[in-house]
């Protein structure tokens, strides 16, 4: 079996915060707790959760934006965690990133044309002047935009307008992987939808495969193939789309998904409205990290924490429900 | 699994519509235009550059030398010969207050250039080497709770008289400013996510601080230093006023203030005219880092 373009195993990350005068006292962040999973080429992963859930941290972790505290990070079967900064840089080029904010994603003193040339000419993949100026024109026209935006400033583009100059960016580097940080978290609903058939149509036409770091499941389920379920630092549930929003198989996907929208008004649902507020990830919960907020939790669930493990439908679920006769299981009713 | 995609709806899909053309905007142009939008830059840079030419210019301007004593014409007022009076051993005031501004104006920028590059180094390693940052801001803290005066009459007892030494002084005492400034701006810039992206899209260290780092430090840097410019002047007036500065075999605003204030309730011009060149010229580096600092901000409404 061929190796997936990216396999993240166990991947943790931990940061310190300082308190105290004379920065003696501390504590640990467990923001990123042991997260696996893959991606093969061509295939979108969606990442979701709510914010401070570690979805973000995850997708700078692969980009080696920081060191990560355990666990391994594979990119076409080498490990590139551990590489050094010099080793890394072959490795940089075929991991691009799309942030959310189209405004603070792009140096205000650079030029578009300038922008969309330094990860081409850090990767030598131009050899002339010539060759550079045409790859600059042809990226403009891929993300769909005119050509004379090469020679105007970042402000004078609107906010959608950022997001496909962005988007460019990272297309400049001819990457395998995209990382896209809530990449159309920050845009209007007309806009929303631009960039998204963009990213969408992007994918189809150059075989990208793509980390989908969002928390807007509607989206979601629009632009991926699998989607990963982020709860306090680890996954808790991680599926083929279609199968995890017909049948959740972990009771905090299940209270996510009650919570989209429904496009029709009137439309009666049942919303599973989950009591109390996130633990900190400084102090999470012992057991199952969601037992504090789990409708159906029990004993085991405040003692064992549920590893990721295979349950019917194709499902990766961490949930204790899962072992119970099937009667007994809440979630096995929705398969 | 690759195929489970949903196609994209045709209703959903929405061209991209940029206009080709902007509607047209009447912008003036050429230097009455940049007079127009930037009236404080304007007038700012005027003044300074009066300023700079009675420095440059200063044998030229109908002087004598500046040190010629004449004791037979002691503390006269102004008049045709001499238009500023004399001062109390027949110097010509007027004389005396020309080649003054070269002090004030040396100094001024001197400090100027040499508070920002000093800054920008110390702040530049106090924004990226972590470890560095507390030991160095410790001492920068420690060196901004001396007023800057007492610093600089502090330096000065250390060494001899001269303008050199007044530039070095006053540079020690205005330098953890710009540190500072220097430093926060770094901090907030290498958390801006262009600078992620270019690390991922694989600029090396040095190059992130040159291209991404450097560029959007010099608008607030150089309001600062405009800033220092002025406060600078003060400090070298001040310090040459109770003797700490520049010689008093050199003229500079302050000393012939300070040669003034024993007559100061009966020849108030001696005091009155370098006074007045001092103020403007401060006033003139205010204005201009003032304009300066309205038009380096984007968020600032430009007029058209």
């Amino acid at each position: 079996m061929k190796s997936p373009l990216l396999e993240v195993t166990d991947l943790k990350k931990h940061f310190f915060v300082h308190s105290g005068a004379l920065g003696t006292g501390g504590a640990t962040v467990y923001a990123v707790d042991g997260v696996s999973f893959t991606i093969d080429r061509a295939e979108t992963l969606a990442l979701v959760g709510e914010s401070g859930c570690g979805k973000s941290t995850v997708g700078r972790c692969i980009l080696r934006l920081f060191d990560i505290t355990s666990g391994q990070v594979m990119l076409d079967g080498k490990r590139i965690d551990e590489l050094s900064a010099g080793a890394l840089r072959p490795f940089r080029r075929r991991v691009q990133v799309v942030f959310q904010d189209p405004f603070s994603s792009l140096n205000p003193r650079m030029r578009v044309r300038d922008i969309l040339a330094e990860p081409i000419r850090n990767f030598r993949l131009a050899t002339s002047r010539a060759e550079l100026a045409a790859r600059v024109d042809r990226l403009l026209e891929v993300v769909r935009l005119p050509r004379d935006a090469a020679k105007r400033w970042p402000h004078e583009f609107s906010g959608g307008q950022r997001q496909r100059i962005g988007i460019a960016r990272a297309l400049a580097a001819e990457p395998d992987l995209i990382v896209c940080d809530e990449a159309v978290s920050a845009l209007d609903v007309s806009v929303k939808a631009q960039i998204v058939n963009l990213l969408y149509d992007l994918q189809q036409e150059l075989g990208l495969a793509m980390l989908f770091i969002s928390h807007d499941l509607a989206i979601v389920e629009h632009m991926t193939h699998r989607v990963a379920v982020m709860y306090l630092g680890k996954i808790v549930e991680l599926a083929p789309k279609r199968a995890l929003f017909a049948a959740p198989k972990h009771p905090y996907t299940q209270a996510l998904l009650s919570a989209v929208p429904v496009p029709e008004p009137g439309a009666a649902r049942q919303r599973i409205i989950l009591k109390g507020d996130v633990p900190s990830p400084i102090n999470p919960p012992k057991g199952c990290r969601f037992h504090t907020r789990c409708p159906y939790a029990f004993e085991r669930c405040r003692a064992e924490e549920p590893a990721l493990r295979a349950t019917a439908g194709g499902h990766l679920s961490a949930c204790h429900l899962h072992d119970l006769p099937a009667a007994q299981n809440p979630l096995a009713a929705a398969a | 699994m690759l195929g489970s995609a949903v196609p994209v709806p045709a209703d959903v899909a929405v061209e991209p519509a940029m206009p080709d053309v902007l509607p047209p905007i009447k912008v003036r142009r050429g230097l009455a235009g940049f007079v127009y939008r930037h009236p404080t830059i304007a007038f700012g840079a005027a003044l300074l550059i009066a300023m700079l030419s009675i420095a440059v210019l200063a044998p030229y301007l109908g002087t004598v030398d500046p040190t010629a004593l004449s004791p037979a014409k002691r503390t006269r007022a102004p008049s045709a010969e001499f238009w500023f009076g004399t001062d109390m051993f027949g110097r010509d005031v007027y004389s005396r207050v020309m080649y003054g501004a070269r002090v004030s104006l040396t100094v001024g920028f001197s400090v100027a250039i040499l508070a920002s590059l000093a800054g920008l180094a110390v702040g530049l390693i106090s924004g990226f080497v972590r470890w560095a940052d507390g030991i160095i801001m410790r001492i920068m803290d420690g060196m901004m709770s001396i007023p800057p005066i007492l610093l600089a009459v502090a330096l000065m007892a250390l060494t001899r008289a001269s303008v050199t030494n007044v530039v070095t002084a006053i540079t020690i005492a205005e330098f953890p400013r710009v540190a500072r400034l220097v430093r926060g701006v770094v901090l907030s810039l290498r958390e801006q996510p262009y600078v992620d992206a270019a690390v991922a899209a694989g600029t090396r260290g040095p190059m992130i601080i040159l291209r991404h780092i450097l560029p959007n430090t010099l608008a607030p840097m150089t309001v600062q230093a405009t800033y220092i410019c002025a406060s600078a002047m003060i400090v070298e007036a001040i310090l040459s006023f109770i003797g700490a500065g520049t010689p008093p075999s050199v003229p500079s605003w302050g000393n012939i203030m300070a040669e003034g204030r024993a007559l100061w309730q009966v020849k108030p011009f001696i005091v009155f005219f370098p006074a007045v060149f001092l103020s403007l010229t401060v006033l003139a580096v205010n204005l201009l880092g003032d304009g300066l600092r309205d038009m380096l901000d984007p968020r600032m409404a430009k007029r058209l």
